[in-house]
């Protein structure tokens, strides 16, 4: 019979089990999370992509201002009026008293002087026609610089606007603290990553970023712009080795682009933070899942075990009854075969020994041979009775008469019998005798027959010098009795444990065991409704136990 | 007369014949059947006082042999031999009328000492008629 792999079959289902359930859970969690992360990053983006727009649309603002302010003033004032000193002073004071954004004011002739200047510093005797927005104020009428150095080696930007009247022209020109954008843009700079700045349409810097660059210098960016275009822009971008969100747009009013930094990693903490939660809750969950899946698979296992144990058990129980049933009416058919011509060969050795006491028969001179001859044809059909008579009442189907049989006494009598052999052969039976043991509906005969051919077995397996230890007890439990035999002989090794009960088996010299002892025990005890069981080691000693219902 | 009568009925002849010269020559008068039927012509031509009876014999078995002996002539003790320990036949034998039941092969001077006894139950409830 093939008996089950457990271990594998434990392991397989806690694969499965674990498996099938984490599945879903894993499906679940690995979804949600993408799900979540990508709500996440587009409101990131759409947040980067608001905060790009309103910056732009504060700094288009301030300079749309200043340049109407500058153009206003600018047609506001009479030729005369611009180039009179104190007016523009006066001007220029009305100006600052609200905003401090300018740093000075100038009225420019078209020869590239000062016709008038209100600021605090000493221009006297520079010539501004040779600058580059000088020539670009005259061609565009209105013109804003990049950040430059200028005289002064201060960055600044200027607004510049050409006044016709008539045939004069002159240039209005206001000078612009470029600090002014570095403030717009640092209070968006945010996280400890996050960057903003501004950028000329050459990529030259005209704020100070926070990272990589000073105003005035090239910025190299990690995407490309091509030419103007409108709205915003925002992408995820790896800068080394690390992965910035940029949004980007152009300006208005002048051809600077505002580009904006975040680092997602400061934005997306939040979301880290409650990933983190959600792989906490996971894997607690599937240690969970992992433990109650072992736990009751294990208990499974070893119910099946148990099951399985039991049924082998039951089986080989069955095939030793089978066989002995088997063998039981083939013993019989065997015994009856040879117990006839037994019969004859008996009787035939007899009437030759009737005859040998005729006194012309007993003057032949071989007369003694032929004597000893006759004896021994009658001692061996003798023997080979014994065998055939032995088998017959292994074979033996007839119901025991029961009586009320007290175990106690019973093993006490069959002890009697084989006392002196024990004592010739120095064993030492002990007796441990369990009290008020219940009495057993029994075959006291059969019972017998089977106490004796333990005690038997146990002399012939000590030989010499030893000890048997009897003892009965009573299991409330199963309500029966149970009978110990304990040897301390020469044991069983186990292939021979196998084969122990079965007829014709065994260990003893040819002619002195007929290998019927423990079979017949066994048939008997099996009819009486008990069982017997056997345990060995080998050179220690052997012990059956014979159990038996009790009344 | 001192001697039992006695008829031996069993399909083995070595057995039988075997069985009777040895019986004969210890004084009784003894005789063979080889099967029921002969058995039982025998016992109306004759009178017997103990029948060993074979109890597993091809055609008529004993127990038969037996039923119509204690119809025709009860007063025949009847020992029953078998080679199989059938007791259940043995109790049945006995329940019908058997005096006693021996299993092959049987010691000659058990069967001797069964003969006796049958032999005197024989004379005893004979006299008791």
């Amino acid at each position: 019979m093939k008996t089950l792999d457990f271990k594998r079959l434990r392991l397989s289902i806690i694969v499965f089990t674990v498996g099938f359930s984490l599945l879903p859970l894993l499906v679940l969690g690995i979804g949600i999370k993408q799900r979540f992360s990508s709500a996440y990053q587009d409101a990131l983006r759409g947040n980067l992509r608001t905060l790009v727009e309103s910056k732009r649309n504060a700094i288009d603002l301030f300079l749309n201002e200043r340049l109407s302010q500058v153009t206003t003033l600018a047609s506001a004032l009479s030729f005369e009026e611009s180039s009179d000193q104190p007016a523009l002073e006066r001007i220029f004071a009305l100006m600052q008293s609200s905003t401090r954004y300018y740093i000075d004011i100038g009225v420019i002739g078209m020869d590239g002087y000062h016709m008038a200047y209100a600021g605090p510093y000493n221009l006297e005797g520079l010539n501004y026609k040779n600058e580059e927005w000088f020539a670009k104020v005259t061609s565009k009428g209105v013109y804003i610089s990049d950040v430059f150095l200028g005289f002064r080696k201060v960055p600044h930007i200027i607004i510049a606007v050409l006044r016709r009247e008539g045939n004069r022209s002159w240039i209005v020109r206001a000078t612009i603290d470029s600090d002014i954008f570095e403030s717009f843009v640092k209070r968006v700079q945010m996280g400890r990553k996050g960057d903003a700045f501004l950028l000329n349409d050459k990529q030259v810097l005209q704020t100070n970023p926070r990272f990589g660059g000073h105003a005035m210098e090239d910025m190299e960016l990690p995407f490309r712009v091509e030419g103007r275009f409108q709205g915003v822009r925002v992408q995820e971008l790896t800068v080394s080795h690390r992965s910035y969100l940029y949004g980007w747009t152009w300006l208005e009013n002048k051809d600077w682009m505002l580009v904006i930094r975040e680092d997602p990693e400061d934005e997306l903490r939040p979301l880290f933070e409650a990933e983190y939660l959600v792989w906490l809750l996971l894997a607690g969950g599937v240690a969970v899942i992992i433990a109650g899946t072992v736990i009751v698979t294990n208990s499974m296992v070893r119910r099946l075990e148990k099951a399985e144990r039991e049924k082998a058990e039951l089986d080989a129980n069955l095939t030793q009854s089978g066989k002995m049933a088997a063998l039981g009416k083939m013993a019989a058919g065997v015994a009856h075969e040879i117990n006839n011509p037994l019969a004859i060969i008996r009787e035939q050795a007899g009437w030759i020994k009737d005859l040998l006491e005729e006194d012309e028969v007993k003057a032949v001179p071989q007369f003694k041979e032929i004597y000893d001859s006759v004896h021994r044809i009658e001692h061996h059909v003798e023997r080979a009775k014994t065998v055939t008579h032995r088998m017959l009442g292994f074979a033996r189907r007839m119901e025991p008469s029961l009586h009320e049989v007290d175990f106690n006494k019973l093993l006490g009598e069959t002890v009697q019998f084989l006392k002196t052999e024990a004592l010739l052969r120095n064993i030492d039976v002990r007796l441990t005798l369990g009290e008020n043991l219940p009495p057993t509906k029994s075959d006291p005969t059969q019972l017998q027959q089977v106490f004796l051919n333990l005690i038997d077995n146990a002399i012939d397996a000590i030989g010499k010098n030893g000890q048997i230890t009897l003892t009965t007890r009573y299991h409330a439990d199963k309500n029966e009795l149970a009978a110990v035999f304990t040897d301390t002989g020469c044991g069983i090794s186990p292939e021979t444990l196998d084969k122990i009960f079965d007829p014709f088996f065994t260990t003893k010299k040819p002619g002195e065991g007929t290998g019927l002892g423990l079979a017949i025990a066994f048939g008997i005890i099996e009819k009486l409704g008990g069982r017997i069981t056997v345990t060995s080691t080998l050179g220690k000693g052997t012990t059956f136990t014979v159990y038996v219902p009790a009344v | 007369m001192d001697q039992a009568r006695i008829l031996v009925v069993d399909d083995e002849r070595d057995y039988n014949e075997t069985i009777v010269k040895r019986l004969r020559r210890r004084g009784f008068e003894a005789e063979t059947a080889l099967s029921g039927p002969e058995a039982l012509e025998l016992l109306s031509a004759k009178s017997f006082d103990v029948a060993l009876l074979d109890i597993m014999m091809p055609g008529m078995d004993g127990i038969e042999v037996l039923r119509e002996l204690k119809k025709r002539t009860p007063e025949v003790e009847v020992i029953l031999l078998t080679g199989h320990a059938s007791v259940e036949s043995g109790v049945l034998g006995m329940s019908i009328g058997a005096n006693s039941y021996l299993l092959k092969p049987v010691d000659f001077d058990e069967l001797l000492a069964a003969i006796g006894q049958a032999y005197e139950r024989k004379r005893l409830s004979g006299s008791g008629s």
